[in-house]
């Protein structure tokens, strides 16, 4: 067919396009840098941080869900508060250790994915819609209900848990606590980066381009979707695991339906499927919250609206590509 | 020796309409077997009832020997019986390489990994190029696919389909759409087919299928009107009547 | 017992009048709209403020409600919604779920965001006993309404000529236009009637309801179980299941109140379960 020297280079530059993809790109080596910097060096920002970790985490886990597997969801939250209060419980009642309980909630949390799958992964993207944010309310109205277990209404109060490795005491200025949720979100983004560029991460985001053509070459697209969503939620349970630990304390907030919204907003403004969306849209969601808290305190929700409705409108692209073109503008001219 | 692929007295009703009607087709090993027919006469019904998009109404399909009438798609795609599409079903983000690259990787069973990365297998990376080669993509096999020309985005309907390592391939109109002037890429794609692949095409153009094909089936109406070799086919008084007759008028 | 059965039928007529044109937009124009409770809530709002404020007599604000949340919905169907029709579904989610985020602080600057009640005539609050059924009149009110309201809309859907292009746009709207249909009026059409109707019913709903600004979130969940188990086939489907559904919640409420909303989220999982097309969709259809 060809010549054999041809054929040789056809194959290193195939085996070298193949490996290039999944390579970390120095920008990516940059960000993380980035991150280990602001653990030394702002010290008095950690309690914000260590709230921006966590979201970054959460929202990584919406990624696999929306932007890989292509399920709209808006309940996420479910996942979240549900990893939340398991973890708070399992403080309270006898497992203080702290990874020991990120673990029993990662577990827990995965196999309440696991489960809900098969309700979510049947039907359109309205009735998927509907039911995420039903398992949502559900678990909400569970917790509301059960005050003897989860404090109701007033939250779960006295969540105190051991030392972090045996060592390391939860101290007031969140040092521990950031440090701890930079961790974690650490090692799972580069378990989440693994999965998604292994054959099976490949599989899935096939499934979102072309569902009909992914089951034309044999592979069961459902079992593809029940698998990214499982992961996903024991994603969500660990980073609400990492905020009942650090912020010793569950409210029901954390199963409320604006928390799965913002979600969302976080996502799109982050930008879906390169991973990386969730954690800077975290840290610009959270920086634009706080100015618009500051500006209007009552009515920040509405601007929060507003930027949704202007990043559909306009388009992402553009909106996220602007200051990109007028630096190139201001270049040119 | 058993035939590749064979259906007996295959039915499919949709309310009153019969869209298959008691259809017994015999592929051979190797067979280049082509399917002709007006539009409307159930060509596609019979190509999903096949790959088991549409369950029959009554009949039996067997590949290989093998009875597989309510084995599910991806199974049958296990066993061998691949599919392309008449409108292109392709992944518009991923690059051929990365196209063909999970292809393969499903065949060769590591689709189900989840710690290795695509590419780490040489296995893959061969096949890949062995795939690419053939259907003339080695060149583009880095460009998403979206950026594709239409006649060159056609070959890699086939080449994906190849990729998972079909015995038997129904191609549903591969040259659908495409311009007069990249007719030549599809030709040549399909004579590079493997020798060993039983292979079904479903075709309008009239001047490929008589190219390609060693034996027709005309299908009229949901049922087999006539079957034969290309020359009985084009001699045959009723197939004129009916289709080329037609063709010719239309 | 019946009494239960009596008030939850005219909860599920007032979700079917709020909910009914979300129905149809979504068999229409394939669009996953979050936003419709706000019109059902400016309705509420409307109403209050022509009522409380301006002295209107209440039978006389319901049709201003009607026309002008109809009036707001087909500017915002000009303006804004027209560009998302052809967008994901996870971007028509978000658009709307902007519009409402935009939609609840705006009622609160500018009305407050304590819960408000419709002043209504003194004949409402009275209470009928019918063989042994307490009735209250202002349901009753709701009640004949509404089911006017069904009735006309089947009528129209069923027997008119606008009714037929409906049909046909929503079957499919490729070939509706090629029978030369403006599918795009008909739409935009839809969509002010739509949301006209979820105005009217919101200010028939006010003090049945609840009418804060929190009313597009609190509600969105039953207005969406309305079209996904209703279907968007035709008016009796979304009819009947909104029915169902004020029922199952009232008497849920009242024979179950420890479990609160529970019941009726459970029920509709396990009816998605069984039907994930929903309960009166038809073979086939979408």
């Amino acid at each position: 067919m060809s010549e054999p020297t041809t054929r040789a280079a056809n194959m290193a530059e195939a085996a070298r396009a193949l490996r290039q993809v999944s390579r970390a790109k120095p920008v990516e080596i940059l960000f993380w840098l980035l991150a280990l910097a602001s653990f030394l060096f702002l010290p008095d920002q950690y309690l914000l941080l260590n709230e921006v970790a966590i979201t970054g985490l959460f929202a990584l886990s919406l990624d696999l869900v929306i932007g890989y597997g292509g399920i709209v969801s808006l309940g996420h939250a479910a996942f979240f508060g549900f990893g939340c209060y398991l973890a708070g419980l399992l403080t309270k009642f006898g497992v203080p250790d702290p990874l020991m309980g990120l673990a029993i909630a990662a577990v827990g949390t995965g196999v309440l994915g696991f489960v809900t799958s098969f309700l979510v992964l049947r039907g359109s993207d309205l009735t998927r819609i509907m039911v995420t944010i039903s398992i949502a309310v559900l678990l909400g109205e569970i917790a509301n209900r059960l005050p003897g277990l989860t404090g109701g209404a007033d939250g779960l109060q006295g969540v105190a848990p051991g030392l972090l490795l045996g060592r390391f005491e939860f101290d007031i200025f969140g040092q521990v606590a950031y440090g701890y949720s930079l961790a974690v979100t650490f090692v799972l983004f580069l378990i989440a980066r693994r999965f998604i560029f292994s054959p099976f991460g490949w599989s899935i985001r096939a499934v979102k381009q072309n569902a009909l053509r992914t089951s034309s070459i044999g592979i069961h697209v459902n079992r593809r979707l029940v698998v990214a969503y499982t992961l996903a939620a024991a994603y969500a349970g660990v980073a609400g695991a990492l905020l009942a630990q650090t912020t010793s304390f569950v409210s029901l907030d954390v199963l409320a339906f604006h928390r799965s919204a913002d979600l969302l907003l976080i996502l799109i403004i982050g930008g879906t499927g390169y991973l990386y969306g969730g954690l800077v849209g975290a840290l610009l969601f959270k920086v634009i919250q706080d100015f618009l808290a500051n500006l209007t305190p009552e009515y920040w929700e509405f601007w929060i609206g507003m930027l949704l409705v202007a990043l559909v409108l306009i388009g992402r692209d553009r909106v996220t590509g602007l200051p990109a073109m007028l630096i190139g503008k201001f270049r040119r001219a | 020796m058993t035939a590749a692929l064979q259906t007996r007295n295959l039915l499919r009703r949709f309310g009153g309409l019969v869209a298959t009607n008691d259809v017994s087709i015999t592929l051979e090993q190797g067979a280049r077997h082509a399917l002709i027919g007006p539009n409307g006469a159930g060509k596609t019904t019979l190509i999903n009832l096949l790959t088991g998009v549409l369950r029959p109404t009554s009949g039996t399909i067997w590949l290989a020997g093998e009875d597989i009438t309510r084995t599910s798609r991806a199974r049958r795609v296990e066993l061998g019986l691949v599919r392309t599409f008449q409108i292109n079903q392709l992944f518009p983000g991923f690059t051929p390489l990365q196209s063909v690259g999970l292809a393969v990787s499903r065949r060769l069973g590591l689709d189900r990994n989840m710690f290795r990365t695509i590419g780490s297998d040489p296995r893959v990376v061969g096949e890949c190029v062995d795939v690419l080669e053939r259907f003339d993509l080695i060149d583009v096999m880095n460009r998403p696919t979206a950026s594709l020309p239409y006649g060159r985005q056609r070959l890699l309907e086939i080449a994906i389909a190849i990729a998972c390592g079909p015995r038997v391939l129904l191609l549903d109109e591969p040259a659908a759409g495409v311009p007069e002037g990249e007719r030549g890429e599809i030709m040549d794609g399909l004579a590079a087919l493997p020798a060993d692949v039983t292979v079904l095409l479903i075709e309008h153009d009239m001047d490929l299928v008589f190219r390609f094909a060693s034996r027709i089936s005309v299908l009229v109406q949901g049922a087999l009107l006539v079957e034969g070799t290309a020359e009985e086919v084009a001699n045959d008084p009723r197939v004129r009547e009916v289709y080329l007759g037609d063709d010719a008028h239309g | 017992m019946l009494t239960n059965l009596f008030d939850g039928v005219a909860y599920g007529m007032l979700l079917f009048v709020i909910a009914c044109g979300l129905s149809v937009t979504l068999g229409l124009m394939n669009l996953i709209n979050l936003a419709h409770g706000a019109f059902a809530m400016a309705g509420g709002y409307i109403t209050v403020v022509l009522v409380n404020r301006m002295g209107v007599p209440f039978f006389a604000a319901l049709p201003l409600a009607f026309v002008l949340s109809a009036l707001l919905g087909l500017v915002m169907e000009r303006t804004l919604y027209v560009h998302v029709y052809r967008k994901s579904h996870l971007e028509q989610v978000m658009f709307s779920i902007g519009l409402v985020f935009m939609a609840m602080p705006a009622v609160s600057f500018f009305l407050g965001s304590e819960q408000k009640f419709i002043t209504v005539p003194a004949f409402l609050d009275t209470r009928y006993e019918v063989f042994g059924v307490s009735m209250g009149a202002y349901r009753l009110l709701i009640i004949l309404v509404c089911g006017l309201l069904a009735a006309g809309l089947q009528f129209i859907v069923a027997r008119t000529r606008f009714g037929s292009q409906l049909r046909a746009a929503v079957d499919d709207p490729m070939v509706a236009r090629g029978l030369g249909i403006r599918v795009d009026a008909v739409f935009a059409t839809t969509f002010a009637v739509g949301s006209g109707l979820a105005g009217l019913g919101g200010a028939l709903g006010a003090n049945l309801l609840g009418l804060d600004p929190t009313f597009p979130v609190k509600y969105m969940v039953y207005f969406l179980i309305v079209v996904a188990v209703g279907g968007s086939a035709g008016m009796t489907g979304p009819l009947v299941a909104a029915i169902l559904l004020g029922i199952a919640d009232v008497s849920g409420k009242y024979y179950l109140p420890q479990f609160g909303s529970f019941f009726i989220y459970a029920l509709m999982i396990v009816v998605l379960l069984w039907r994930p097309q929903g309960l009166f969709a038809r073979p086939g259809g979408r």
